[in-house]
């Protein structure tokens, strides 16, 4: 009976998988000369590229005969659980994926291998450099993605709106959304999540900044900081579904864009692909911005573990899987999120691979971009917390600055420790 | 169903392996020899669920107790830190919070699976119709995987357009906002737990009820004592040992509460079902606290069996083991 009480502990099942790590690092193989297997864990694949992934595994097979890779894809939302407990058991594969929220707290403690990439003036410098610890690289880029407003130029015509444009304003945006909004017909103007990513890309926007100059404590608690988790909150109910609506709920925006309800989504750019399809016309913009204009950008990365086997192997299909043609070529091809590449003309013809018609948006949000800010410690706290105290606020059980005042008491405590 | 199989097995085989070995001094040669095939038969028999205890439930447990102990984050190796964690939190306001959040899904949950429960078993222990197959249906959720019962009861509550509130507002009520109101929330768990553990109390009391002499009945009907006066006076009494099975099994799993949690809400909103398991994983999983998360595991060990003991302590005053 009592035995029952750790049970369905998640510790149970770290503990356990620690003491059977300790005997998976123990039996080390000496590496022959002959052929090996690396894994590979990956969410960037997931939902949709698979094949893709596998093309570029198999191309680099064929250069390298004597190297297997096993691939294990997992989705983004399970992934970063099952890397730590991963971590923790010493059952890390090879080669895994990061991203750049995490890199930091991966490399302090010593999981990532350092690299030395062959031809490191293959990736675009500014990306390479953030996998970058005093002067040494511990993962290489394997692609970067913008945020930028998608719309559906159907409704913006029924209703007799001016399509967004680069130049735009969060009044502009606003605007046009309070327009649009039909709630007889069940259309909506605008959708932007309500999260820590959106607030610190807003913030940006509005000219604030999320941590203070050493990263010690938050610095959002100001009027500009009040104001763009206004913009932010306070769409919701007006011209967005409230969490009433189901706002908030996995896919839901995404859903209600396919259904051609919803007039502005700011989202990924890796959703062209499952918006190829749609029955309606559709374009992106950049962002609008409020002070200025920040496009969040994220990047995703990949790391060879401190304790792999097979150091030399996995490197090399590292370096393969973020910078050889064959990935530029399939990643451009399948309208995957766009590879780190410094080479320039190879990314032309993503300008012309079809809808949506303004790609260059893509490139232009890359000249104003805010990185997510990044703590030593408690970086899930940090966002965690921040997300909940915002939809505190959406939901309107909080007012907007009690939120803030909550959010950088809690934040604080967080990481400073 | 397998905890109960389980305690009852391992009970019975502790007393036959402890007593004879210990109590009585070996006296001769072939006694001795009677005694080790004796153990060793009773060795073979506690082997199958023995091993798998020591390796998935003992060894783990001493695992969490040790990293308890230490501050680790799962990625670089664990620091020694003594009884920090605990003190840690034993400061921690949170602390306090997630366990009066399980105290008051309990406080929902249990007298509703009890009284449900019994309804049902009662309704069931009659002549009635179909009463083999309604049996069978009643028990189907307890078999059905939590994650799959969170789902369908997420969309039944669906503040929007769940089934609910769709039939709420058809007799012209404005149904609440369920799990996305942080006041509904707990409710909204403890109404779907109850439903899923409604089959296993119902088979539990079931059993009990038709353990009692029907005579019993008989004779306090020709004394005159209507339907309640039964209940109260004759079956419940002689009920009360299917009872305390239940009270202790739905405490020990109410302070466990966890997938429908993670499932349901995660523990939100705005952190108002975060109960002490989720907190454990968020601890570990989440945030990479995994010593704190350990320290909280073997504070809420203590909690269980603090509450199950005083529980068997106190049967002696209202348990009629008859």
């Amino acid at each position: 009976m009592r035995n029952t009480a750790l049970a369905g502990v998640g510790i149970v099942a770290a503990a356990a998988l620690a003491l059977t790590g300790c005997a998976a690092g123990d039996q080390s193989s000496d590496e022959a000369e002959g052929p090996v297997t690396i894994t590979y864990s990956n969410f960037i694949s997931n939902g949709g590229n698979e094949e893709n992934l596998q093309a570029i595994v198999d191309a680099f097979e064929e250069e390298h005969p004597d190297i297997t890779v096993e691939v294990t894809t997992l989705p983004y939302a399970d992934y970063g659980t099952a890397l730590q407990t991963d971590l923790a058991a010493g059952t890390v594969s090879d080669v895994f994926d990061i991203e750049y929220a995490n890199f930091a707290q991966y490399q302090a403690n010593g999981a990532l291998a350092e690299l030395s990439p062959e031809d490191s003036g293959a990736y675009r410098a500014s990306v390479l450099e953030a996998y970058q610890a005093d002067g040494a690289q511990y993962a290489l880029p394997s692609s970067f993605s913008t945020v930028v407003l998608f719309y559906n130029s159907d409704l913006f015509e029924a209703a007799g709106v001016e399509t967004p444009t680069g130049d735009w304003t969060w009044a502009e945006e606003l605007a046009a959304a309070e327009e649009l909004t039909d709630e007889g017909a069940g259309i909506w103007g605008d959708h932007q999540p309500v999260s820590f990513y959106e607030y610190y890309k807003v913030l940006a926007q509005n000219g604030g900044e999320f941590l203070n100059a050493d990263g010690t404590a938050v610095a959002f608690n100001t009027p500009e900081g009040v104001e763009a988790a206004e913009w932010l909150v306070e769409k919701s109910g007006t011209v967005m579904p409230s969490i009433e609506d189901g706002q908030g709920t996995p896919d839901f925006d995404t859903n209600l864009f396919l259904d051609g309800k919803l007039a502005m989504l700011h989202t990924g750019i890796w959703m062209f692909g499952a918006f190829a399809d749609v029955p309606f016309g559709w374009d992106i913009a950049v962002e609008p911005g409020n002070a200025q204009q920040a496009s969040a950008l994220f990047s995703n990365a990949v790391g060879v573990s401190a304790g792999s086997e097979h150091q030399e192997a996995a490197a090399r299909f590292a370096e393969f899987l973020t910078s050889s043609d064959v990935m530029v070529q399939t990643r451009l091809d399948a309208g995957w999120e766009l590879p780190a590449i410094s080479d320039e003309a190879a990314l032309d013809s993503y300008l012309t691979l079809g809808d949506p018609a303004n790609r260059q948006a893509v490139f232009d949000s890359l000249e104003q971009v805010a990185l997510p800010p990044v703590v030593a410690q408690g970086q899930q706290e940090m966002q965690d917390i921040m997300t909940e105290e915002l939809v505190e606020a959406q939901a309107g059980r909080k007012t907007v600055q009690e939120a803030l005042d909550s959010a950088e008491e809690r934040i604080n405590a967080a990481i400073g420790g | 169903m397998t905890a109960l199989i389980g305690e009852a097995t391992g009970e019975v085989l502790r007393d036959g392996a402890g007593r004879p070995v210990r109590s009585q001094p070996p006296r001769g040669r072939t006694q001795r020899s009677r005694r080790v095939r004796y153990a060793l038969t009773v060795a073979a028999f506690l082997l199958p669920s023995a091993v798998p205890l020591a390796m998935f439930t003992l060894g783990p447990m001493i695992g969490a107790a040790w990293i308890s102990l230490t501050e680790w984050n799962l990625i670089s190796p664990a620091t020694w830190v003594g009884l920090d964690n605990y003190a840690t939190l034993l400061t921690d306001p949170e602390t306090g919070e997630v366990f009066l959040h399980t105290l008051y899904y309990i406080a929902g949950y249990l007298p509703m699976v009890y009284i449900g429960g019994l309804a049902i078993a009662l309704a069931l222990n009659t002549a009635l119709r179909g009463r083999t197959l309604l049996r069978g249906i009643y028990f189907l959720p307890v078999v059905t995987s939590w994650i799959v019962v969170a789902l369908v009861w997420r969309w039944l509550l669906n503040p929007a357009n769940g089934v609910v509130n769709t039939v709420l507002a058809f007799f012209g009520i404005d149904g609440p906002g369920w799990w996305t109101d942080p006041a509904w929330a707990m409710p909204s768990i403890i109404l779907a737990s109850a439903w899923k553990d409604l089959g296993f109390v119902m088979v539990i009391l079931l059993a009990g009820l038709q353990a009692i002499d029907p005579e019993l009945l008989d004779a306090a009907r020709v004394d005159g004592a209507g339907w309640w006066r039964r209940l109260f006076s004759v079956i419940l009494p002689l009920l009360s040992p299917a009872t305390f099975f239940v009270i202790v099994i739905s405490l020990i799993n109410g302070f466990q509460v966890f997938d429908q949690v993670y499932a349901m809400t995660g523990g939100g909103p705005g952190g108002a079902t975060q109960v002490v398991v989720q907190q454990i994983y968020d601890l570990t999983f989440r945030y990479g606290q995994a010593g704190e998360a350990s320290a909280l595991s073997w504070m809420l060990f203590a909690v269980i069996l603090a509450v199950t003991l005083i529980q068997i302590r106190g049967q002696r005053r209202w348990v009629n083991y008859g």
